[in-house]
């Protein structure tokens, strides 16, 4: 039997597709959906729960001192990250993009450790660079001056582990996003910066705050809304830089390690209230999201 | 709830052992898909089948020391009532058996403490018929690990505690003598501070994980009180003994940020600490490397009022109330870990430092006769407590943990800090029993 050429066409679409959309209902749709379903029910240590409690597990969480304080530990990493991630990988960006020779060498140093494990780079961080030790790389310079070797990650007065946090997060991911805006910076027309020379515009900053930065604007935009998500998502280096077998501090969590404590936390799993906190948390990301993308016009941005 | 009578159970654990004398009588070695032994040269009719065996599946936790699994599978395999596989579990085991427990017949036989989560969803069998002979034996502490509302549900494997390890020649050199109460505690990390050696060493986090317990206990208070229905640390006391815990860390006598945690022994072996709270276990490295300059001591009391303490920690094998082989499981639990008394002593004490769980077996052990090792078996008979216990629930644990973080680390006021634990352990006991 020979099948018309649009039924080959759609057994091919369903071929390519099929596999990956089952796998995305398997493993996406359907656990957020059953998560959904358990934050409506007192579900501890099971996932088959039937004591239904309406939205009790929600007003637990809106009320949970700890819930909420880890909102705010997560506000304090934004507030660091966004902009600091910001303004590094632009700079980057704009570095390499100035560079005549062994550009592509510098893009790749740069965007090599987006490549690897935060796990990784989280045990390299808290067990060599930043150990509490005097062997420790950090310590060991400060050493050179005569300093005394400093707790980086068990000091909370000043706050020292938030060094130790942000430049991980920040070795991490400033490849990636300096690789956004050197794409960006190539787009932009040689005659722009042609005719702002012309118009006696003054090269560098001047230049760059006329021409360049307004035609990063998408990329820019994308960037910051990019990094807020992934802030909000921060797990791997605050899991793994300051939890430890017996525990972990109050003051350094964000909300995906309270959650995950609640939820799949060795010591009893209350499912109910773990998925009542993600989807609270998945809420006030894309509330976030959509009142950042209003506010910088992020519609008319990526038209431009 | 798949617990049986005791009836059923010497019912289903004789019929087990009948099976296996057969099966140990013809050359069939019982495993599934052997063939029957020949029958070619021999007359008249083919003898009967033997029954076989049905297959556990038995999961441990991956113990650090060498030879130890070698010898639990050394241990299942010789079972005659059952085929047991032995799984080892690297990584967060904890974690892996409450999920698995939730809807899995997989293990049959695990480790565990137990949770009374899992008592209420019905998720574990209750062993009293099995251990209620030998019920004496086994150290208070480490059989309330096991007990939720009276009955219990794992067979104690071993006990594992936690000393504060000292060198005598350091405190000597300091003038210092081993610390009886809290405040000589802080007192001897403040004097032995100095030439780029801390005091003391009780984690990286200040402490606040290891010496919650034992400072409840200094002071004579507890997580819960007996009975597990009230708040054990509803006291001023607890805010004075949790209170200490920031003078230590104000004070730049404790070693943080150390390249290992408290539950091993290399910031002590290093001599990045001149004490340090850890491990039993550890005990066979600090002798390699110190020889005899080494020494234990329980937590110090707070007071007169107050006592020195130990905590200890006990896996006990469980049943899986999903398991479709409950009553074969329960007889293979009954086997190792009640009967086979020279297995336990072996388990406890040859691979690594650990004492074992059951009494009679503790003078029993070799190891366990002189010098340190003789005092930590002291300090369990006599200041053993429970950290926790299985009514202590996650969400208690994380406020008490919080609080206690705070006041250590934040310098917050211990009493608002105590008092706010409590209400969240006291939400959680009203939730639990009403």
């Amino acid at each position: 039997m020979k099948l018309s050429r649009k039924t080959r066409e759609t057994l091919a679409f369903w071929g390519f597709v099929g596999p990956f959309l089952i796998g995305l209902a398997v493993f996406a749709y359907l656990p957020i959906g059953w998560s959904v379903y358990l934050s409506f029910f007192d579900a501890r240590n099971t996932v088959t729960p039937s004591v239904f409690v309406g939205l009790d597990n929600y007003a637990h969480m809106l009320t949970d001192g700890p819930f909420l304080a880890s909102l705010g530990t997560f506000s304090v990493f934004a507030l660091a990250i966004v902009p600091l991630t910001f303004v590094l990988s632009l700079a980057l960006a704009a570095g390499v993009h100035q560079l005549r020779f062994a550009r592509a060498f510098f893009r790749s140093v740069f965007f090599l450790p987006f490549a690897c494990s935060y796990v990784v780079a989280s045990l390299i961080w808290k067990t060599s660079l930043f150990s509490g030790v005097r062997y420790g790389l950090a310590n060991t310079v400060l050493g050179l001056f005569g300093a005394d070797p400093v707790a980086w990650t068990g000091t909370v007065d000043p706050p020292l582990y938030w060094i130790v946090l942000v430049t991980a997060r920040l070795w991490l991911q400033l490849g990636f996003y300096m690789i956004l805006f050197l794409a960006a910076l190539q787009r932009i027309p040689g005659r722009l910066y042609e005719a702002a020379w012309l118009d006696g515009a003054k090269p560098a900053w001047q230049v760059f705050r006329h021409i360049t930065l307004p035609q990063l604007r998408a990329t820019s935009v994308a960037v910051l809304l990019l990094n807020l998500i992934n802030a909000y998502q921060a797990f791997d280096e605050f899991y793994n830089i300051m939890g430890d077998s017996r525990g972990y501090p109050p003051f350094a969590r964000p909300p995906l390690v309270y959650l995950y404590y609640t939820s799949l936390g060795s010591g009893g799993q209350d499912l109910g209230r773990g998925s009542a906190g993600a989807v609270l948390l998945a809420l006030l990301i894309a509330l976030v999201t959509l009142a950042q993308g209003r506010l910088f016009r992020f519609d008319r941005g990526a038209l431009s | 709830m798949q617990s049986r009578s005791r009836r059923s159970f010497l019912t289903l654990a004789g019929t087990a052992a009948v099976g296996a004398v057969a099966a140990a009588c013809g050359s069939n070695t019982g495993r599934l898909g052997d063939p029957p032994p020949s029958t070619a040269m021999s007359a008249g009719p083919p003898p009967s089948k033997p029954a076989a065996k049905v297959p556990l599946q038995q999961w441990y936790h991956a113990y650090g020391e060498d030879g130890v699994q070698d010898a639990v599978r050394g241990y299942a395999a010789s079972y005659p009532g059952a085929t047991v596989k032995v799984q080892w579990n690297p990584g967060d085991y904890d974690s892996k058996i409450v999920t698995a427990l939730q809807n899995s017949a997989v293990p049959d036989v695990f480790e565990a403490q137990v949770k009374i989560d899992w008592v209420r969803q019905n998720q574990v069998v209750a062993l009293d018929d099995l251990i209620g002979p030998v019920k004496n034996d086994f150290s208070p502490a480490v059989l309330a690990a096991q007990t939720v509302e009276g009955k219990v549900y794992g067979i104690p494997q071993a006990t594992d505690t936690q000393v504060l390890f000292y060198r005598p020649s350091l405190l000597q050199a300091a003038g210092v003598q081993p610390p009886q109460t809290v405040d000589e505690l802080i007192d001897a990390a403040g004097k032995l501070s100095r030439d780029g050696v801390k005091g003391l060493f009780a984690g990286n986090d200040g402490g606040v994980a290891t010496l919650t317990g034992p400072l409840l206990w200094s002071a004579g208070l507890d997580y819960l009180k007996p009975g597990g229905r009230e708040v054990g640390f509803d006291d001023p006391r607890a805010a004075t003994a949790l209170g200490k815990l920031r003078t230590l860390n104000a004070n730049s006598s404790l070693l943080l940020g150390a390249p290992t945690d408290w539950s091993d022994a290399g910031a002590f072996i290093d001599g990045l600490c001149a004490m340090q709270w850890t491990g039993l276990w550890n005990m066979p490295k600090i002798r390699d490397a110190f020889n005899d300059d080494f020494a234990v001591l329980p937590f110090p009391k707070l007071d007169n009022s107050g006592a020195p303490s130990v905590p200890v920690g006990a896996y006990g094998a469980m049943v899986n109330a999903k398991s479709k082989h409950v009553a074969e499981a329960k007889a293979f639990v009954k086997w190792l870990w009640i009967d086979q008394t020279t297995d336990q002593l072996e388990f406890a004490t040859r691979f690594g430092f650990h004492l074992p769980a059951r009494q009679s077996l503790i003078d029993k052990a070799d190891t366990l006769r002189s010098g340190p090792a003789a005092d930590v078996a002291r300090f369990v008979k006599e200041n053993s407590h429970l950290v926790g216990g299985p009514v202590w629930t996650q969400q208690a644990n994380t406020a008490l943990s919080d609080a206690v973080a705070k006041i250590a680390k934040e310098g917050a006021d211990p009493v608002a800090q105590t008092k706010a634990a409590v209400t969240v352990a006291q939400s959680e006991l009203k939730r639990l029993f009403g």
